[in-house]
């Protein structure tokens, strides 16, 4: 085996090339191998931590893969009852107004569970921004269907493939809130690839300084993936990510701020 | 300034209390027989004076999460409904419960189960006080029997939320939130600046960050917790007992009853020594904690106790737990929105005494 | 002294309304009160009634099933209280619409054609007024100052304007309330 020697010396502040956010907290994460979680974890960080905001920040984490969210970037949290979070985030807005309040959720605690939450928070145009994991699937639990699993898709209570006749067709919910006056802007994303996790970062930063406008909901799906509940490697879930949920849940703005529709042209 | 008196309805009053007691925001949805809070709080518009912030939520479910999120933030925080919308926020209910938070909820019981009926009842005890969401906690439930309690009751349940952070219950009934009586107001309180120092309000560099939960997947260091929320139980048990007697000193027969019921029973007293019986009434003001340790005191000169419920006998196991077995414990009520009256409960307790 | 009243009608006839400016003047008279209203779906064009306790002393029970006045203004609340009045009591009664009278040989039994005295007056919305005066005639409980100052409490501001009106109707519900059989 080949020693590896001088390493040392290339570690110096002039080489630094990419670095831990100071708010990602040493816990290791507990996800699986490219899930896609982390790395919007690491973008969550970084903004709150590049934009200075950290005092003026708090999270709130829901019941799923990512319920223990609160380990991992080093602002305030509540954790949510499952569904719940856009109803606790309403009142941490409504109380601390100068706040930057943001809820995580996955499509089952978002889509399913807590319908009736995230449908009124945005129409009230709450000043909030959602951030929307959508993996198709129940990941914490053990891989069973969401409301979001594709027609046909297998999983632990769709064993034999989604069947639209008896379980209905995939809820496409950032449609649905995109046409309620209450948000102000709700887009679509992924973070599967360098050039993706960099447009993500981009409008999630844009997303932070729009609630300091007060104009209403902000709402970031970001169409991820589940290589264990997949049950695929994370390099085939990404393909079949790309090949199957996007044709579903294609990737854009799919409501931008009025005076920012013409500079604006649509992000895919 | 000075107490101002009004003729209020019990609804109104709590209300109002809220207002004066430097609420900081109300979360609620409208269910009879309790919608006049959130319509008056809604006329009132105190965002305009004190900056209460009101929302009506879109259910109940939603109502309570809000109560968690502002309570999480170290504010005053509450809401209201009646037994159905109850049913509903339990789930809210035991969160705040397991995160150790702070608020005030208003019960303004009607008849159950099920959609059951608008008029009033007592029949939530046993959600109340027994538990009601799932997971081993406690509220801590206060028992209003006029619309004066209705209101001071809203202070006094933020006092004690703080105190021991934890979820406080007023267990009324459609009778005592629908029925006007004069009632002497608080002048207002500001709100608080204060900011506990476990709410979340944004991590600043001199703490740690705060985390609202109530999740603990390790089962030895949840049980760490239990033991704690259970330390917290038994001084709430041992500081916090409220009870009023009425002509109890020389009484062989002991009515026990809470709000409505309470004040029925004043009366079947009041009747029952015009006929000779020694009647005395002990109406707990706190259900959790009970009065065990005076009901068990008051045994020893007791022939027999009533309790008297608008349910079909709940209160009433607290009442034989207190006694022990030292002597017979019986049990009156009505139930379904029918309110007993005090010839009612005479007669009873005078075929008790022939029955022995 | 304690009187325990009952006031029984029709949604719409200002029965929850009376019963409040008595309880409003009630404690203007440093009396205990309490107004405990039917409340429900009855409210909305049905039944109402509502129990008004005055008092010196401490109320005790809000809800009782006997009174010393029960003042009935339809038919289904004579027929469903004519009975709650206590023996040697009083019962006051509208005549409008009133196919069986108050039979009861053993309570005070008033009528005041209070409906048909309205329309002569043209003021049908104080026709709760009539009642009521009629009604302080027999138990003067309360004074008409008191009531007066009541009213005032218990309107909005924009209805003030209305107070000499009920105020005249108070007054003659006083003049027209007729004894049928005295105990």
């Amino acid at each position: 085996m080949k020693e590896i020697t001088g390493i040392k010396e290339y570690i110096k502040p002039e080489n630094l090339v990419y670095r831990k956010s100071s708010l990602l907290t040493d816990d290791i994460m507990h996800y699986c191998p490219g899930c896609g979680h982390s790395t919007t974890h690491r973008i969550l960080a970084e903004i709150i931590e590049e934009e200075g905001i950290q005092q003026d920040t708090i999270g709130i984490s829901p019941v799923g893969c990512s319920v223990f969210l609160y380990n991992y970037i080093d602002i305030d949290w509540q954790e949510a009852a499952h569904g719940r979070a856009p109803a606790i985030a309403t009142a941490i807005k409504r109380l601390l107004p100068d706040k930057f309040v943001f809820t995580y959720q996955g499509d089952g605690d978002l889509a399913a569970i807590g319908t009736a939450e995230t449908i009124h928070s945005c129409n009230r145009g709450e000043n909030i921004l959602i951030i929307f994991i959508n993996n198709g699937i129940y990941g914490m639990t053990g891989g069973q269907m969401a409301p979001t699993t594709l027609p046909g898709m297998k999983s632990s209570t769709s064993p034999y493939g989604r069947d639209v006749a008896t379980m209905g067709n995939p809820l496409k919910i950032t449609d649905i809130v995109a046409t309620l006056p209450g948000t102000f802007y709700v887009t679509r994303q992924s973070v599967h690839t360098p050039a993706n996790v960099r447009r993500t970062k981009r409008v999630m930063r844009k997303a932070f300084q729009y609630q300091k406008l007060n104009r209403g909901t902000c709402f970031i799906e970001i169409v991820s993936n589940c290589p264990s509940g997949w049950k695929m490697t994370p390099v085939q879930a990404n393909k079949w990510m790309e090949e199957n949920m996007f044709p579903w849940y294609p990737l854009g703005d799919l409501k931008v701020p009025e005076e920012q529709q013409d500079q604006q042209p649509k992000t895919e | 300034m000075e107490r101002e008196l009004r003729l209020m309805k019990g609804n109104e009053a709590v209300a109002e209390a809220a207002i004066r007691a430097g609420v900081d925001g109300y979360f609620g949805y409208p269910i009879t027989p309790q919608s006049e809070i959130i319509e008056y709080l809604m006329e009132a518009d105190p965002a305009k004076t004190t900056g209460m912030v009101v929302v009506q939520a879109e259910s109940e479910v939603a109502a309570i999460n809000m109560v968690y999120g502002g309570a999480g933030c170290g504010k005053k925080v509450m809401t209201t409904s009646s037994s159905p919308g109850i049913s509903l926020k339990q789930e809210g209910i035991t969160y705040i419960a397991g995160a150790e938070l702070p608020c005030v909820i208003v019960n303004v019981v009607r008849g159950g189960p099920g959609l059951g009926t608008i008029q009033p009842a007592q029949s939530d005890y046993f959600q109340a006080v027994k538990g009601g969401g799932h997971g081993d906690y406690h509220l801590i439930v206060l028992a209003p029997a006029s619309v004066q309690e209705m209101a001071d009751f809203v202070g006094l349940g933020f006092d004690l939320a703080f105190k021991y952070r934890n979820p406080v219950m007023i267990l009324s009934d459609g009778a005592i939130g629908q029925m006007m009586e004069k009632v002497w107001l608080d002048p207002p309180r500001e709100r608080s600046k204060e900011i506990p120092e476990w709410a979340t309000t944004g991590k600043t560099a001199d703490r740690k960050r705060n985390i609202i939960t109530s999740l603990e997947l390790d089962p030895f260091r949840q049980e760490v917790f239990n033991r704690k929320l259970v330390e917290k139980y038994d001084a709430i048990r041992e500081n916090e007992v409220r009870f009023e007697e009425y002509l109890c000193e020389d009484a062989e027969y002991l009515l026990v009853a809470y709000g409505t019921s309470a004040r029925v029973c004043q009366k079947a007293v009041q009747l029952a020594r015009e006929q000779g019986i020694k009647a005395g009434l002990l109406r707990p003001i706190t259900l959790f904690p009970f009065p065990t340790k005076r009901i068990s005191e008051l045994a020893g000169q007791l022939k027999m106790a009533l309790a008297v419920e608008m349910s079909a006998g709940q209160m009433v196991e607290d009442v034989q737990l207190s006694i022990n077995g030292k002597i017979p414990v019986h049990y009156y009520g009505r139930m379904g929105g029918m309110v007993p009256t005090p010839d009612e409960v005479v007669e009873n307790l005078k075929e008790r005494i022939i029955g022995g | 002294m304690t009187e325990e009243i009952l006031i029984a009608g029709f949604g719409g006839q200002g029965v929850l309304s009376m019963g409040m400016i008595m309880a409003y003047s009630g404690m203007l008279q440093d009396m205990e009160v309490s107004w405990m209203p039917s409340y429900g779906p009855e409210m909305r064009g049905g039944t109402a009634n509502v129990i008004v306790i005055l008092s010196n002393e401490r109320i005790s029970s809000p809800i009782i099933r006997h009174f010393d006045t029960v003042i009935i203004l339809n038919q289904q609340s004579l027929d469903k209280f004519e009975q709650a009045v206590k023996p040697g009591g009083v019962l006051i009664y509208d005549s409008n619409g009133i196919s069986r009278h108050p039979e009861r040989k053993d309570i005070s039994v008033y009528r005041i054609d209070a409906t048909e005295e309205a329309i002569k007056m043209n003021s049908p919305k104080t026709f709760n007024m009539i009642v009521l005066g009629g009604f302080l005639r027999i138990k003067p409980v309360l004074t008409m100052e008191d009531v007066v100052a009541g009213l005032k409490k218990s309107l909005p501001e924009r209805y003030h304007k209305m107070i000499p009106e009920n105020e005249r109707s108070l007054k003659r519900g006083g003049e027209i309330i007729r004894e049928i059989n005295k105990v």
